[in-house]
């Protein structure tokens, strides 16, 4: 396979022209929620995405009811939304920070991919994006919709930081 | 009226075959592959041009055998640096028709623009006494730009005006990507059709250039459309009413016969990275009686007559803008580029490019691929003055595709070896205006080559069948 069709994985395109989640929705009056807005100003992509988050019920766990976004950009951010969302869904949020911190990881990871492909498996689609990792400047491509997550997760009170 | 000769090339003359190849085998960087040893096909040139040999081997000269600190000191090495400083200066005055006082060493043309935007500011806080009043501006007046502009053209002047209290105006772009000067002047009865005004009050009657415009700046190519402006109308009427004009000449002084002084603007810049010099070293232009008369913006060591504690007297120009130590080795460089290009001539430079703007248009023929900008290559008229004759667009194509972002149509062509911009290029509101959020653009210069644009091509052609888009 050559670098161009490493990047551009068929799960990739699939989610670029199918992507999961696209539409802002409305979040239920008794959830949480929180809208981030990302813009890539080199490129001029951007994403606004807005997270639905459950509240934990008996000192259990809060979690992510839903994401949804309206975005435009290059297949590779536009497909990163999608994957995330579909990985984020129904997900406990110190279970999300993990992920987006392995997600970090990957994009670091020159083309090499995690070292532990255990852990790896946990990002499902989203280790597609391992050919991105080898193009600098297309990693913030990858990046903008997990930016916007953070963000919106931090916004709705659900998450305590944004570093 | 030119003191210099421009250009040495016979008219309308391109290079022969061999001609190029030789051109080509000045640029050393040219040579190498990219991406597992595909051969590169450079057609970022608007972004920065490739160095010659000649420009590399300038510098290294003058490291190796010249640097020392200049306009100072009395020692040989000294003597030899400030001389060839001032040479440089001379060939770069003779790149663009002006006299060698009237070009001031900017580390950009980014800053050049802001150094005459912040003098003029400066000038209206008084500064630079009665001969500088004439820059003043504040509020009821107005600084007209264009949509075209690049962010560099565009927001300092947006400070300017908010730091003086005058009014941004803009002339328009129509759908071919060219100015749109219908609402000029008052005098033709019709007002700016979608001319902008940052607080329009809808027709105010007036023209975009009445009698509160003070500044017109704009671009003398674009660096998107590749359109030339009609540089004389513009000159002709920000005189009638006494406006100052600063002409951004970052993409027409590297391609094209540029003579600063038939064109009769006040104020040009340009930069040296994208006329195959280094970079960290522009030129700034500016009529000798303006350059005197405009107050200097960066102040301390080198710019000065006399200082006491109590004041200080400051150097004529162009050295009353150049305070700091100067980027001496690169300005040296940016001379020995000013003469390669006049030993190719100008004119040949501009007759090889017109031809590659030609082959670059073809892309249209390319099922899905826009061109945003002018279709086709054409010759201006009588009416531009000095610059009739010459081509009215350059060889700097931006296109979209079909169903696939510009970001992805450069990895595409990345991956065969070709370089092309992708993103807003520095101009948001151009891009805003044809309701794109990013084009790709492929550039051209003197080395640039027929088969390298038949090779980007072809990769275009295949873009939209790699990701799926019919
Ligand atoms: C038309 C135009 N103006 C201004 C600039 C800014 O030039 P520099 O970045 O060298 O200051 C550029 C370069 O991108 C340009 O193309």
């Amino acid at each position: 396979m050559s670098s161009l069709e490493q990047m551009y994985q068929q799960v990739i395109l699939d989610h670029a022209k199918h992507p999961v989640g696209r539409g802002l929705v409305a979040v239920d009056a008794d959830h949480l929620h929180g809208e981030s807005h990302q813009v890539n100003p080199t490129c001029g992509d951007e994403v606004t995405l807005r997270v639905d988050v459950l509240p934990g019920v008996d000192g259990g766990p809060a979690r992510v009811a839903g994401v949804s976004w309206e975005g435009q950009g290059c297949s590779i951010s536009q497909a990163s939304v999608s994957v995330m969302t579909e990985l984020v869904s129904d997900q406990p949020l110190d279970e999300v920070a993990r992920l987006d911190a392995l997600f970090h990881d990957l994009m670091g990871s020159r083309g090499k991919g995690l070292d532990d492909e255990g852990v790896e498996d946990d990002l499902g689609d989203a280790t597609a994006f391992t050919g991105v990792s080898k193009y600098p400047a297309r990693i913030k491509c990858a990046l903008l919709g997990w930016a916007a997550l953070k963000d919106s997760l931090v916004r709705s009170g659900a998450s305590a930081t944004n570093d | 009226m030119t003191t210099t000769e421009v250009g040495t090339g016979p008219s309308g003359r391109t290079f022969t075959p061999a001609e190029l190849v030789a051109v080509r085998a000045d640029f050393p960087l040219l040579g190498r592959t990219v991406r597992d040893g595909k051969r590169l096909v450079y057609l970022d040139s608007a972004a920065t041009s490739q160095k010659p040999q000649v420009v590399l081997d300038t510098e290294v000269d003058f490291y190796e055998q010249r640097n020392a600190a200049v306009h100072r000191g009395a020692h040989a090495l000294a003597e030899e640096a400030t001389e060839a400083f001032e040479h440089a200066r001379q060939q770069v005055a003779a790149l663009v028709g002006t006299d060698v006082g009237e070009i001031v060493w900017t580390p950009g043309a980014t800053t050049g623009i802001n150094l005459v935007a912040t003098g003029i500011q400066h000038a209206t806080l008084g500064r630079g006494g009665e001969a500088a009043e004439r820059f003043r501006v504040g509020p009821g007046d107005e600084i007209l730009v264009t949509e075209a502009e690049h962010h560099s053209n565009l927001v300092p002047w947006q400070e300017l005006a908010a730091r003086t209290g005058a009014t941004l105006r803009w002339i328009p772009v129509g759908d071919d990507g060219r100015l749109d000067l219908s609402g000029l002047e008052a005098a033709g009865g019709t007002t700016g059709s979608g001319a902008g005004r940052a607080d329009d009050d809808g027709r105010g009657g007036a023209g975009l250039i009445n009698e509160r415009t003070r500044v017109v700046a704009f671009a003398h190519v674009s660096n998107v459309t590749g359109a030339v402006a009609p540089v004389s109308r513009i000159v002709a009427a920000a005189r009638r009413v006494g406006a100052l004009t600063v002409l951004d000449a970052c993409q027409s002084v590297p391609h094209r016969p540029v003579d600063l002084h038939a064109l009769g603007v006040d104020f040009a810049v340009f930069s040296a990275h994208k006329t195959l010099g280094p970079t960290g070293v522009g030129a700034l232009y500016g009529r000798r009686e303006l350059l005197e008369a405009l107050p200097p913006v960066t102040t301390g060591g080198s710019m000065v007559e006399v200082v006491t504690m109590e004041g200080t007297t400051f150097a004529p120009p162009p050295l009353k803008f150049e305070a700091g130590t100067q980027m001496v080795a690169q300005a040296v460089g940016f001379g020995a580029a000013a003469d390669y290009l006049r030993e190719l001539g100008m004119d040949a430079v501009c007759a090889h490019e017109a031809e590659l703007a030609t082959e670059l248009l073809r892309i249209a023929e390319i099922p899905g691929v826009r061109v945003i900008g002018p279709a086709t290559v054409g010759t201006l008229g009588q009416d531009a003055g000095p610059e009739a004759g010459l081509p009215d667009r350059v060889a700097a194509v931006s296109f979209v595709v079909d169903g696939v972002h510009a970001h992805d149509v450069g990895q595409v062509l990345d991956d065969a070896g070709i370089a092309v911009r992708v993103g807003h290029h520095c101009a948001q509101p151009l891009h805003r205006r044809f309701g794109i959020a990013a084009t790709a653009r492929a550039s051209a210069s003197v080395y640039t080559t027929v088969d390298e644009v038949t090779a980007f091509r072809e990769a275009l052609a295949g873009v939209r069948a790699f990701f799926g888009a019919e």
